[in-house]
């Protein structure tokens, strides 16, 4: 099953838990995908779907406690991150894997100069001189279309507008140029000019760089633009995964179909929009059977009692539920294999 | 300024609306740091006229620092203005006193943004919806009580929820709750700043359907401040698009997202992922250079010109006006005019709008 067969990242089983005064909270419940080099995965979800606990895992900054990785594989090219002792973990952290996160404001230093703060990475990782990590630093903020880099080097963070600043938090993580880039929603702050430009940056240097990217957001028009391949989740679980095309043209899953069908089109005249009816789920609180019944459309006895199967549609695409391949064929496909 | 797709009056008209916020308190700062004081004033809203007709929806669109959400809350005058006019019914809401003014506030609601901190911790949502009863002594003791469960029923939220505080509720429960707030008084104008931009995307349809569903219901008009361009375009009638204090362009919603003429709306619309790969992966995006400038020192002259793929010379020196370039389609660009309103087919360096634009300046001085 496991080691590298073209295969960047594997996780397998993933299971994430939070002891909480409310009881234990499934942050993460048993997830399992695969990523291959250069390739970019999109992780949707709403609030408290487990998207970002999933990429904390992977990169072990679960706080312990309250959080515990309760149990699970994340092969990193070959290696388990999570049997590596944490200084070997270190080594990888900021270097191998880099990550990117929603608030530009929050992830960068405000009392130390830019120079410092991206002169660290490579100093620590690699080796670098004083003199050979500012010139990198300079090097990479001309990458990220920073206009003149030389003079804005030694800047302090504040003296950066939010789209640029995430563009210094791009250079900073792409300076040990890593295998693998989390982008944790990295332009929901930004306005959508601003996240247009981002988003065609990150997509430049991911051709450039053959970087896998894993793209963690809840806009599916982002998803739909950048992305090979999409993971649904809900509640801490993968409610569906394909291809991207594939996701968008024949959703099987009734979540994913709801989200879908939730987003205004711009480019049609429509009536009332269509909703999915309640609030996303208290994780510490699941109900029984599938945790999406009480809000689903197509929910049914057995959905109440009995937590869905994980359906394999076809080869690349799989769903969690009960009348997957119903849903799958009323949205056009034809599910290779039908094994319920 | 505009003119209506009716022939009604507006129920409101704004008229050459300005906000400017003073920086000098720091004069002392800019005494020592600076060696002078410099006289800073960002202006937020600098000149917007606008009408609003009764039962339509506006969509208000525009980046942060646009100003869009200082107009929303002048007009209520949450924020005082600093110039012009907001006329309701006859009369001008900028120079009321301060009764008088609270009397039409009955009128006009807002819905904010921010479910969580626009709900006061310590209240239950009865005494938060039934607080603007009590203030316009509108009913009390056990009319206020039911009056209250109607308005919970109304957004769609259980009567029992009544002695329940605002941390016991979703973020989509709690918009509902200051929608339930906002239509208590029976307003005929709600500003809804930004009512869906903190929820999640499966909320975000509920609230919108809300909202339309009440605007049929009670007849409401809407002044809808987003900057989501999907939101804007499915609920707004029409739609303004606001860029550092100036509207630069407005026009029925279908026109505006169908057929823009400003090069700063095609950016923007250009620049909304679209939820669908095809589409995604063929269409060329209009991608912007730099950022939006600071409202402090904006650019002379047209305000987007640092930024415009079209600008000329011109644009750096006169200041556009938002003129009728098409029927009831306005925009400000000296660029375009109503013989020539693609600005890709102008002659480069062309300005067949100056023209029009000087008469229409001259006119209003």
């Amino acid at each position: 099953m496991s080691s590298s067969n073209g295969h960047l990242l594997e996780v397998n089983n993933l299971r994430t838990y939070f002891e909480t005064e409310d009881g234990v909270v499934k942050a993460v419940d048993g997830i399992s995908f695969l990523l291959k080099r250069g390739e970019t995965l999109g992780i949707v979800g709403e609030s408290g779907s487990g998207k970002s606990v999933t990429n904390l895992s992977i990169i072990r900054l679960i706080p312990d406690p309250p959080g515990r990785i309760v149990s699970g594989e994340v092969i990193f090219d070959g290696q388990d991150i999570l049997l590596l002792p944490p200084d070997e973990v270190r080594k990888i952290r900021g270097c191998r894997i880099a990550m990117i996160f929603q608030d530009p404001m929050t992830s960068l230093n405000p009392f130390l100069k830019i120079s410092k703060q991206l002169m660290e990475v490579t100093q620590l990782h690699l080796g670098h001189s004083k003199g050979q990590a500012y010139e990198h630093a300079i090097d990479m903020l001309e990458t990220v279309g920073i206009p003149d880099a030389r003079a804005r080097v030694d800047n302090y963070p504040h003296e950066f507008s939010g789209g640029m600043r995430q563009r210094v938090m791009i250079a900073m993580a792409l300076s040990c140029k890593p295998e693998l880039l989390i982008a944790d929603e990295p332009t929901t702050a930004l306005d959508v000019t601003i996240q247009a430009q981002i988003l065609e940056l990150i997509k430049k240097l991911k051709e450039e760089t053959r970087t896998s990217v894993i793209l963690i957001t809840h806009d599916l028009g982002v998803v739909a633009g950048m992305t090979d391949h999409v993971i649904v989740m809900y509640a801490g679980k993968i409610f569906e995964q394909a291809k991207t095309t594939e996701l968008f043209a024949r959703p099987g899953n009734p979540y994913t179909k709801g989200l879908l069908r939730s987003v205004p089109d711009p480019t049609s005249e429509q009536g009332k929009l269509y909703q999915i009816p309640g609030s996303p789920p208290d994780v510490a609180h699941l109900p029984p059977g599938c945790p999406f019944a009480p809000r689903c459309e197509r929910a049914e006895d057995i959905c109440r009692r009995e937590f869905p199967p994980f359906v394999e549609l076809t080869r690349d695409h799989h769903s969690l539920c009960h009348f997957a391949n119903e849903v799958f064929a009323a949205s056009g496909g034809t599910p290779e294999n039908v094994r319920v | 300024m505009t003119t209506a797709p009716s022939n009604d009056q507006p129920l409101l008209s704004i008229r050459d609306l300005k906000v400017h916020f003073d920086l000098s308190y720091d004069a002392i700062l800019d005494r020592v740091l600076r060696g002078g004081v410099k006289k800073r004033v960002v202006k937020a809203v600098d000149g917007v006229s606008l009408d609003i007709f009764s039962g339509e929806t506006v969509g208000l669109v525009g980046e942060s620092g646009c100003g869009k959400s200082t107009l929303g809350r002048a007009i209520l005058r949450l924020t005082e203005p600093t110039s012009g006019q907001v006329i309701f019914r006859n009369l001008d809401l900028a120079h009321l006193s301060a009764g008088d003014l609270r009397q039409q506030r009955r009128n006009l609601q807002i819905i904010f943004q921010d479910p969580y901190a626009s709900l006061n911790p310590r209240m239950t949502i009865g005494q938060i919806v039934g607080e603007p009863l009590e203030t316009f002594r509108l009913a009390r003791g056990a009319a206020a009580e039911q009056r209250v469960k109607e308005l919970l029923e109304t957004v769609g939220l259980s009567q029992r929820y009544i002695k329940r505080y605002p941390h016991e509720f979703s973020g989509g429960q709690r918009q509902r709750i200051g929608i339930a707030r906002a239509l208590a008084v029976d307003p005929d104008f709600i500003v809804a700043d930004e009512p869906i931009s903190a929820l999640d995307v499966s909320i975000q349809a509920q609230i919108l359907n809300l909202l339309e569903r009440l605007q049929v219901q009670k007849r409401l008009t809407y002044l809808f401040i987003s900057h989501d361009l999907r939101a804007i375009r499915h609920v707004s009638d029409r739609t303004a698009v606001m860029y550092l204090g100036k509207l630069v362009e407005l026009a029925d919603s279908k026109t505006l997202y169908d057929e823009p003429l400003m090069p700063y709306t095609k950016a923007l619309i250009s620049a909304v992922p679209v939820p669908d790969p095809k589409i995604e992966a063929t269409r060329q995006r209009i991608t912007l250079e730099g950022d939006v400038p600071s409202p402090i020192n904006p650019p002379s002259g047209c305000r987007f010109h640092t930024r415009c793929p079209f600008a000329i010379e011109a644009c750096r020196e006169v200041e556009p006006q938002l003129l009728e370039i098409k029927p009831a389609h306005y925009a400000a660009c000296i660029r375009i005019s109503p013989s020539e309103p693609h600005i890709e087919d102008v002659a480069p360096g062309a300005a067949p709008g100056l023209e029009l634009n000087q008469k229409a300046e001259s006119q209003k001085l």
